[in-house]
């Protein structure tokens, strides 16, 4: 049988920041039986520009993304944000252009968070990794409202020995990252982070994981501003098991 | 009230500052959110609600005229006097006629954020009469001569401490000399001090949660009882209602109701759901000599026509601004206007422009939390959005944000320059915070250094290392 092809969004942040939670989704996908490929002609979602208006630049973008990926079976990316543009968004930017709707649509249909893919399509349910502890986990606003991100990331963490997720108080309230927001309006973003921190402390679990690579750079920033000993991962590092460097904003030595 | 959303960054300041308002606010979880999600966990049908209010919403909004007019036939039939008001001026004039005309010197009001929207106390009182605010709320801010900053829970931004010290200052002159420190006290003395002034009103002014078109009627929900004796003691019932706000029939109004109050106060009821429908008919033991509605346009048919149609579904629960983040820790004054949180940030703008106002569509992270409870499923973080792509056509946002913008999406599209730029910026950064893991302070990124780390990138670029990865295998 030949195996389905996906095409690995690999989202600009992690390309930039943190490559390995795009080393972790690959080894999670085909460790669940799929080809992986990472088309080249891909950057950016267009998020920054479609929410702040530029809808001329957002559209370019999104058909550089629909072309890029118009030949995989499935798209899958480890962040709720890019996907949530992808699949809820993508489609209306094109309601005037019949042709390029079709294909938006076609896109927005087979494109999947990774997490939501693994146990909603690859049926998968139990993961190995050697990660032990407590983690808590934040529920990334887009991956949660506008994809349906909830469990399917504590079902996958629960199926690790030895680790237990201690839910914080209010982890579906945004964290303030916001993309553009968290500079724009820095005195809000940061007041919110704060409160994200102090539910994170409260729940008295050392790791906080998530979904999604710009809150997790948020949250961490304001942990260690606060030297809060905290250590933070995205949620695909511990599932596929490399999660044993150094986590987000941790120096090497 | 003069708009001061043009200083909406500096009021956010202030009111992050703010201890008092700080700790008002921790009362929305409780007393809101909590609440509302205790009681929609009881409801099965509460999605189903939510579609066949929307649905109720559109089919008003798609026939507007008709049952506008159906309505206005309706209030004639029994009485009543419909007037129509293209703006805030006329608004104001028509009400001011009235009291005139019937030698007002005293009116009583229920709560209405229409009176809000058109500063209808001020002009009042401009004409020397004398304004009394019945709903506790309002009430308070009257006293305190400060707007409301929430549409359900006009005076949410006061503690307890604030409302006692109003009411020592204010009621010492009626003979009450008492500090108090409890709830019920501080509203035992407010309906004390209220009751006697129903009798004295000539007039009493309410707004409208619904018009119904089938009957004429107005409907007014309250939980103190105010409404109810401000329309049925004085002598004149003047409503003040926007266009929007007309449902087909009273079943269409009940589904609403059951929305309303659960999304607002997460009541399965309200306490007091008031029908007025005309003046006192022969034989009625009471009821006001005279009935009007006044119908506020404001721009709303504008609305109607263009983008933001979705916005005017609107039942104005206040839920969306209970679940907002931003709101929750700024507060609703920190809007500068009328109507705060996520729908006064669509709306605000289209009342007042987008050069008063446009701070207010950027001051969300689009963590659609409101749009999730909208009970009427309007789109709020896509209505902010097409403020944004406004603001972005007329080049409103700050020149810097522009070109920071526009470089970036000159690089983004362009993939076989982006990866080897890239690249090399983030072998840059990495070699910067080398060991570190992370920058206290990086130039240009001030926003966020100032009171964040910077995560130090990993290493390179993933697309850098994944194509070295690939040579090695082949
Ligand atoms: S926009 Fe929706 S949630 Fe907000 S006040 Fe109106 S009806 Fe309620």
């Amino acid at each position: 049988m030949n195996k389905a092809r996906i095409g690995l969004f690999v989202t600009c942040l992690v390309d930039l920041y943190r490559p390995s939670v795009a080393f972790a989704a690959i080894k999670l996908l085909e460790d669940a039986g799929y080809q992986v490929e990472v088309p080249e002609a891909q950057t950016c979602c267009g998020q920054p520009a479609f929410n702040s208006g530029d809808f001329g630049n957002t559209r370019e973008i999104a058909r550089q993304v629909i072309d890029a990926f118009a030949d995989f079976d499935y798209v899958v990316g480890a962040s709720g944000s890019c996907i949530g543009t992808i699949r809820a968004h993508y489609p209306d930017l094109f309601e005037n252009d019949p042709a390029w709707l079709a294909k938006a649509r076609d896109l927005s249909a087979k494109t999947y968070e990774l997490t939501s893919f693994l146990t909603d399509i690859a049926s998968i349910d139990t993961v190995e990794s050697s990660f032990r502890g407590e983690v808590t986990y934040h529920d990334s606003c887009s991956g949660l409202r506008e994809l349906g991100v909830k469990q399917q990331p504590r079902k996958l963490l629960d199926s690790i020995d030895g680790v237990s997720v201690n839910e914080m108080q209010h982890s579906e309230t945004c964290c303030g990252f916001g993309g553009t927001f968290c500079v724009k309006f820095p005195e809000i973003s940061t007041r919110l982070a704060s409160d994200k921190v102090d539910n994170i402390c409260d729940s008295r679990a050392p790791v906080l994981l998530g979904g999604d690579l710009g809150c997790l750079l948020n949250i961490s920033g304001r942990l260690q501003r606060l030297d809060k000993p905290v250590r933070v991962f995205h949620v695909a590092e511990v599932l596929a098991d490399m999660a044993d460097g150094a986590a987000i904003g941790e120096g090497e030595d | 009230m003069q708009p001061q959303s043009h200083r909406f960054k500096q009021n956010v300041s202030v009111a992050l500052q703010d201890v008092q308002l700080q700790k008002a606010l921790e009362r929305v979880q409780e007393g809101f959110v909590d609440k509302r999600a205790a009681v929609v966990s009881t409801l099965p049908e509460f999605e189903q609600l939510r579609e066949q209010g929307k649905a109720i919403r559109n089919h008003v909004l798609d026939n507007l005229d008709f049952y506008l007019q159906r309505f206005e036939s309706q209030v004639q039939a029994r009485g009543g006097q419909v007037h129509w008001a293209e703006n805030a001026q006329q608004a104001r004039d028509i009400v001011r006629d009235i009291c005139k005309r019937v030698g007002a010197k005293m009116v009583i009001k229920g709560k209405s954020m229409i009176s809000e929207e058109i500063a209808l106390n001020d002009a009042l009182e401009a004409d020397g009469l004398d304004v009394v605010e019945s709903d506790l709320g309002e009430y308070i801010l009257q006293l305190a001569q400060e707007p409301p900053s929430h549409i359900i829970a006009p005076a949410i931004h006061k503690t307890k401490a604030q409302i006692s010290e109003l009411f020592y200052h204010a009621h010492q002159k009626l003979g009450y000399t008492r500090k108090l420190d409890t709830v019920p006290d501080l509203v035992n003395e407010a309906r004390e001090v209220l009751r006697s002034r129903y009798l004295e009103a000539d007039v009493g002014i309410t707004g409208a949660n619904f018009l119904v078109a089938e009957t004429g009627s107005n409907i007014i929900v309250t939980n103190e009882g105010n409404g109810d004796l401000s329309c049925t003691l004085p002598r004149v019932h003047i409503v003040t209602a926007s266009i929007d706000k007309v449902v087909p029939t009273l079943d269409d109004a009940s589904a609403l109701l059951r929305l309303l109050a659960r999304s607002a106060t997460g009541q399965e009821i309200t306490s007091y759901t008031t029908f007025s429908s005309g003046p006192k008919r022969a034989g009625d033991p009471d009821g006001p000599d005279e009935y009007h509605v006044v119908l506020l346009d404001n721009g709303r048919t504008e609305m109607l026509a263009g983008a933001f149609r979705d916005m005017l579904r609107c039942i104005r629960c206040g839920a969306c601004m209970n679940h907002c983040p931003v709101y929750g820790v700024i507060g609703g004054h920190s809007y500068g206007w009328v109507y705060p949180g996520p729908m006064g940030s669509v709306l605000t703008p289209n009342f007042l422009g987008l050069d008063e106002a446009g701070d207010l569509a950027n001051a969300c992270t689009m963590n659609g939390h409101c749009a999730s409870v909208c009970p009427v499923k309007i789109p709020l973080p896509d209505l902010l959005r097409e403020h944004r792509r406004r603001q972005f056509e007329r080049k409103l946002q700050p020149r810097f944000a522009r070109f920071a913008l526009a470089a970036w999406a000159t690089i983004v599209r362009r993939p076989r320059h982006y990866q080897p730029l890239m690249s090399m910026g983030i072998r840059i950064l990495n070699r910067l915070g080398r060991g570190k893991g992370r920058f206290k302070s990086l130039p240009m990124l001030g926003a966020w250094t100032q009171t964040r780390d910077l995560p130090a990138p990993q290493t390179q670029t993933f697309q850098s290392l994944w194509k070295k990865q690939r040579g090695d295998e082949r």
